[in-house]
């Protein structure tokens, strides 16, 4: 059995790390445009949100359409706390961490609530529920009010007037469709590799547990695994739920890392769902490594074409359907392993 | 005492009345083959005492425990572990985690253990490993430990759901035609393991076959059936002779 050092999950960690010191590097020599620095917390949100939605649809095998609104969820829930406990927590990383924590949480209680009665089915049911549930949260978010004073919090689902506050004390912090204002910029880049390193840990060292097997057999064949022993509903719960917690993570990051925090279709509607799918689909379902590389490559590409005008979105296109053909046909597969053969040996020794 | 005790079980699917009271008596050790032409209730058979159907009437005692209506899961447990007509193996998983997987309950640690690696994952995992590679050198399966599944030839994927099968350290194992689609040589090979595996592990074994070669060669009692009740039942020599079985199966 294979116990090299260089394996494919640490070859992804060096990946990781060295993009990020390379990244580094540019940032200190000053060598990167302000728009590509705007753009690395958000390519480490979606690094652990295309790992995140691996873990549902890869490792587990059931399709889910609406990450977008665990993520909202996260990303809510984790910018209220940071703003209702503000500078009462002085060091923002700490304060930064319990945001995490709850994010994390608050999604994974979402993910219960949606497991419990979906996963139960069989089919394309989760798809469907999923979706509904993405769409859902980002309207509730539009139409929810929180505020705070001295008697404690208040909701509604109204408008800011509705909720009743002391005018003395009142701070509003969640303002229907303005979102959440003003959440401390706690996160950064050296932050966001951070998260993406631990949810690779948590992920890969998943992927190789008991668990981990439990779910890739329920996936691989439910009725087999059912009669070994293993518990479907159980295991199929918590991949999913732990797919969630991290997309919840992804949130938080998100929010962290912008002045106003809103619910737009933009940001958590259905079109995000589908492009973090798209990156699972393309860096190859159950494959993690590819999950990173292709939500980095296509979160980039867009901004590297932007000189392209409105031919960008066509040559992006394009370079999915290329990619598709290239690395998935079998005619492409054939080439590869008989010209790249040294790029993929690691691989190939593993097996033997 | 016997392992396995069943009366009156029976099942309807509508007005279909699958399999009606079938009774058997398998004692600890025994090779007890269960044939019949297609159609005539054997597979369904299987399913009920795993679990996956639950009969309409009669009672299933395993090891003197009532195991009638259980959960899939909660059989597996009890002791019954199965293999499939068409094979089920974890496709894309390799050889040895396929194994692995069948020690699920036995070698346990929490989902945190592994996630974290806490010094508990490192002395299962280390356990697990070693009892599978055990289990698939019974085989002959351990030179391909690390294959995926999917890329063992036809015969050997039969043989890894045994395998399987076996991780689960059941008291009873269910073979449903282990030797559909295997060459003659393949065959006398797998028979060769069954009877190997009777023999290592003290396993009682209750298989569907229409291999008749197989049957006749390694079980010792039968029951034939027929339309989903039982045609004949008793010693393998006695029962092949019954004319009601030539007739209705064998062909004269």
């Amino acid at each position: 059995m294979a116990k090299k050092i260089f394996n494919k999950d640490t070859s992804t960690f060096f990946i990781v790390i060295i993009a990020y010191l390379a990244v580094e590097l540019l940032l200190k020599t000053g060598n990167l445009s302000s728009l590509m620095t705007g753009l690395l917390v958000p390519l480490c949100v979606y690094v652990i949100l295309a790992i995140s939605l691996n873990i549902t649809v890869g490792i587990l095998g059931e399709l889910s359409l609406g990450h977008a609104g665990f993520m909202c969820v996260g990303a809510f829930s984790g910018a209220f706390f940071s703003r209702l406990v503000g500078d009462s927590i002085a060091f923002g990383g700490l304060r930064f961490f319990l945001a995490i924590l709850i994010g994390a949480l608050t999604a994974a209680v979402f993910g219960v609530i949606i497991g419990i009665p979906v996963l139960r089915l069989k089919g394309d049911y989760l798809a469907i529920v999923t979706l509904a549930f993405g769409e859902i949260i980002k309207n509730i978010m539009n139409v929810l009010y929180v505020g705070k004073d001295v008697n404690g919090i208040h909701i509604s689902f109204k408008d800011t007037t509705s909720l009743g506050l002391d005018p003395d004390t009142a701070d509003v912090i969640i303002k229907g469709a303005q979102g959440i204002t003003g959440t401390p910029k706690d996160s950064n880049f050296t932050i966001g590799v951070i998260l993406v390193i631990i949810t690779l840990i948590v992920t890969l060292n998943l992927i190789h547990s008991r668990t981990g097997r439990a779910i890739m057999a329920i996936r691989d064949n439910r009725i087999a695994a059912e009669s070994i022993g293993i518990n479907i509903t159980k295991y199929k719960l918590l991949a999913f739920t732990i797919s969630a917690a991290f997309a919840g993570v992804a949130g938080v990051l998100y929010a962290h890392n912008l002045a106003s925090l809103t619910a737009l279709p933009k940001n958590f509607g259905y079109n995000m769902s589908i492009m973090i799918l798209v990156f699972v689909v393309l860096g190859g379902m159950g494959n993690i490594r590819g999950s990173v590389i292709a939500a980095v490559v296509l979160t980039l590409l867009p901004e590297l074409l932007r000189g392209l005008n409105e031919y960008r979105m066509l040559i992006y296109s394009l370079v999915l359907i290329a990619v598709m053909l290239l690395s998935w046909s079998p005619a492409a597969k054939t080439f590869r392993e008989r010209y790249l053969g040294f790029l993929t040996k690691n691989r190939k020794k593993e097996v033997s | 005492m016997a392992l396995l005790e069943v009366t009156g079980l029976g099942i309807s699917f509508g007005g279909l009345r699958a399999v009606d009271d079938f009774n058997v008596i398998i004692k600890q050790g025994q090779l007890y083959g269960l044939i019949g032409p297609n159609g005539a209730g054997k597979t369904t058979i299987f399913n009920l005492l795993t679990g996956v159907y639950k009969p309409t009437n009669g009672k299933i005692i395993l090891d003197g425990e009532n195991i009638t209506g259980k959960k899939t899961v909660d059989i597996s447990k009890a002791g019954i572990a199965r293999t499939f007509q068409n094979i089920r193996l974890f496709t894309d998983l390799t050889v040895l985690d396929n194994v692995k997987a069948g020690l699920h309950n036995e070698y346990k640690y929490s989902t945190l253990t592994g996630i974290f690696r806490l010094p508990g994952y490192f002395s299962n995992e280390k356990a697990m490993n070693e009892k599978a590679m055990e289990i698939l050198k019974v085989f002959d399966l351990d030179n391909e430990a690390s294959l995926k599944a999917s890329n063992l030839p036809y015969g050997k994927q039969r043989k890894l759901e045994i395998a399987r099968a076996l991780a689960t350290n059941p008291k009873l194992l269910l073979l449903d035609e282990p030797a559909a689609g295997m060459n003659p040589n393949e065959t006398a090979e797998l028979m060769e393991t069954i009877r190997f595996v009777r023999d290592k592990f003290n396993m009682t074994i209750l298989l569907i076959e229409h291999d008749m070669k197989l049957v006749s060669g390694i079980c010792e009692k039968l029951t034939v059936l027929n339309f989903g009740q039982v045609l004949a039942q008793g010693e393998t020599s006695e029962v092949l002779k019954d004319p009601k079985v030539i007739t209705a199966y064998l062909g004269e």
